[in-house]
């Protein structure tokens, strides 16, 4: 059922592969919640225009791992290195970080008090000082891209699930990262809406985009990521291809996983 | 098509006639029970004994102009008291034929506080136009130059007081007040203690006690020679004490954004300052107006507490006019005139209020 969702026939994008260059450089990062060892030593490397899907129980950290990467979460011990930029307590470094870093967030977050256009043409407005007219026909670009531009002049209360995560997506477009994070974009929609979302995130994706998605769409997985990791207990458990990581798990908790979810 | 079968078919079943309209209303909200009939027979009865003598009392065996001398002979309310001592009522002890230079001047406050009760207004060129007439205000109370004489502070007095005391205290302590939530929500730990200790202490202690300490306390550790004017010492306090309570409400709004809000200004690199004014303030402050308005109105009454270190606001006015052999005794009048002036302005506020929300709401 859930791998209906995402349209066979458009699905797979281009094949482009993804270049030698490292996006995101993570090594042996560690995260405490308190006494609670969340991220138990994560190391992964990013390369330019690669998309990764990572899926795993809930707790297992996969969500703190993306949130390390633009600086939601501080981790304690270990690199994450973002496009040549460490990250470290240095506020200049983060807030550079977070210009090339778009995230997309579950319960989308958009801002209630501001339209929609002004919930897109903001970060341009006050972040990169685009001049007002422009930040504001830069995020009509990116509406009508997501398809959503005659909704341009509404509140987010005013939309749906799905159309306010297509605006999320957008508002994050706005800021040209190079790298999009998305954390579990679908799991809070309805079923039908879940497609239109992912269906503007393989748009994306064809046009290579660098992308990690924490998502339990298998079939989104399938056709559009380049890697699958399988995250529990705080460490990357596997990662492969999708092909091999769904014919051929290697480990006992990847399988009772993909048994569950997969039904 | 099915569903518009159901539609019409829907359209013609009409609610009973007892449910809507004035008799709906009437069976709804005044007959709904016995208690409630009891209770609406009860108040009948009573409207009917209180209203028919209160308006012959204030409006036809009343006295409107004229001496004291035919008050006492009337049964009615004696107004007069109010008419033939509008002016100190009004002005205090300003000098009487200078009085025009107050009025003018609160003429131009009411006029500038209407031409901004609209938010599209809200430029930064109407910030300029209230700098320049609040100057204008306070050279036309002050004098000294342009050809005015000089009016020692201490001679002012009643209305424009109470205005100067409420319009400056009110909104100085706003934006004191949400930096002092700001602070105590700070990860600083220095900012957030003094914050917190400073809310803590305010709140701890009375507003006389701090008029008190202001007038009498503060100017013994001045060197000498050096004084404060009393009515700017009285201003800090009121703003201090204000500040302190609109702190905490605004730090409620603040706890009233999800976190998610922070995390999406974050994540497209908006820094703490834009985060805030662009993000969290604009909707924080909006959820605690009605609380923050709470707080306004009873500043705004507050400020006839200056009465104990003699400053003669309003109030203090009206209570020597009663003190004058000549109208003792219709204290009544006068004190309904100062309700009368005090409700005008906490009602405006709140009207004010209401009409903020419904503009800023989202929904």
């Amino acid at each position: 059922m859930k791998k209906e969702m995402v349209n066979e026939a458009t699905a797979p994008p281009e094949s482009r592969l993804p270049e030698e260059e490292a996006m995101i450089e993570i090594v042996d990062m560690h995260k405490w919640f308190g006494d609670f060892h969340v991220l138990k030593g994560v190391d992964l490397t990013v390369k330019k225009q690669e998309r990764i899907v990572i899926c795993g129980p809930s707790g297992s950290g996969k969500s703190t791992l993306i949130r390390c990467i633009n600086r939601l979460e501080e981790h304690q011990r270990g690199r994450i290195v973002v496009d040549g930029i460490e990250l470290t307590n240095n506020l200049k470094n983060i807030e550079r970080i977070r210009q090339e870093v778009g995230m997309v967030f579950q319960h989308f977050n958009l801002f209630p008090h501001l339209t929609i256009l002004e919930n897109l043409a903001l970060g341009p407005i006050y972040v990169r000082k685009t001049p007002r007219k422009e930040a504001e026909e830069l995020a009509m670009h990116f509406l009508e891209k997501v398809h959503i531009a005659e909704q341009a002049l509404k509140y987010p209360g005013q939309l749906s699930g799905g159309q306010q995560q297509r605006v999320a997506i957008a508002r994050s477009l706005c800021m040209s990262p190079k790298v999009m994070l998305f954390d579990e974009p679908t799991s809070a929609l309805d079923p039908e809406m879940i497609k239109e979302v992912l269906d503007v995130m393989i748009d994306l994706a064809r046009e290579g985009m660098t992308m990690i998605v924490v998502t339990h769409e298998m079939g989104f997985a399938k056709s559009v990521a380049h890697r699958v990791l399988f995250m529990d207990f705080g460490r990357i458990v596997e990662g492969n291809t999708p092909e091999e990581f769904f014919k051929n798990p290697k480990h006992e908790r990847t399988k009772l996983f993909l048994s569950q979810i997969l039904h | 098509m099915p569903s518009a079968i159901l539609q019409n078919h829907e359209a013609e079943i009409r609610p009973p006639v007892t449910s809507v309209g004035v008799i709906g209303w009437v069976k709804q909200n005044l007959f709904d029970g016995w208690f409630n009939t009891l209770l609406t027979l009860v108040t009948v009865y009573f409207l009917y004994r209180i209203g028919p003598p209160l308006f012959r009392w204030m409006f036809m065996d009343s006295v409107w102009f004229g001496p004291a001398s035919e008050c006492n002979q009337n049964p009615g309310a004696c107004w007069s008291i109010i008419s033939s001592n509008f002016r100190f009522i009004l002005f205090g002890f300003y000098p009487y034929d200078q009085q025009w230079r107050p009025l003018l001047a609160m003429l131009i406050l009411f006029g500038f506080l209407y031409y901004s009760r609209d938010r599209r207004r809200w430029t930064k060129r109407l910030g300029y136009a209230w700098i320049i007439g609040l100057s204008a205000m306070g050279i036309l109370m002050r004098g000294g130059i342009l050809g005015l004489s000089a009016v020692e502070s201490s001679q002012w007095g009643g209305l424009p007081l109470t205005l100067i005391l409420s319009v400056f205290g009110l909104t100085a302590a706003y934006p004191l007040g949400i930096f002092l939530a700001l602070g105590r929500r700070s990860k600083m730990p220095i900012i957030k203690s003094l914050s917190v200790v400073y809310i803590e202490l305010i709140r701890g202690v009375p507003l006389i006690s701090l008029l008190f300490m202001g007038s009498i306390i503060f100017p013994l550790f001045l060197p000498e020679g050096i004084t404060i004017n009393k009515i700017l010492r009285a201003q800090v306090a009121i703003i201090l004490f204000t500040a302190a309570y609109i702190a905490e409400v605004v730090r409620g709004g603040l706890q009233g954004i999800p976190r998610g809000q922070y995390e999406a200004a974050e994540s497209i690199g908006l820094n703490y300052y834009l985060t805030m004014r662009l993000v969290i303030l604009p909707q924080a402050l909006k959820i605690v107006i009605p609380p923050t308005v709470s707080i306004l109105i009873s500043a705004f009454k507050d400020t006839s507490l200056v009465v104990i270190i003699a400053l003669f606001d309003l109030l203090k006015t009206t209570q020597s006019v009663l003190s004058n052999p000549e109208w003792m005794g219709f204290s009544k009048e006068a004190y309904i005139f100062i309700a009368l002036l005090y409700f005008l302005g906490c009602f405006s506020m709140a009207n004010y209020s209401r009409k903020l929300e419904r503009e800023l709401s989202r929904d």
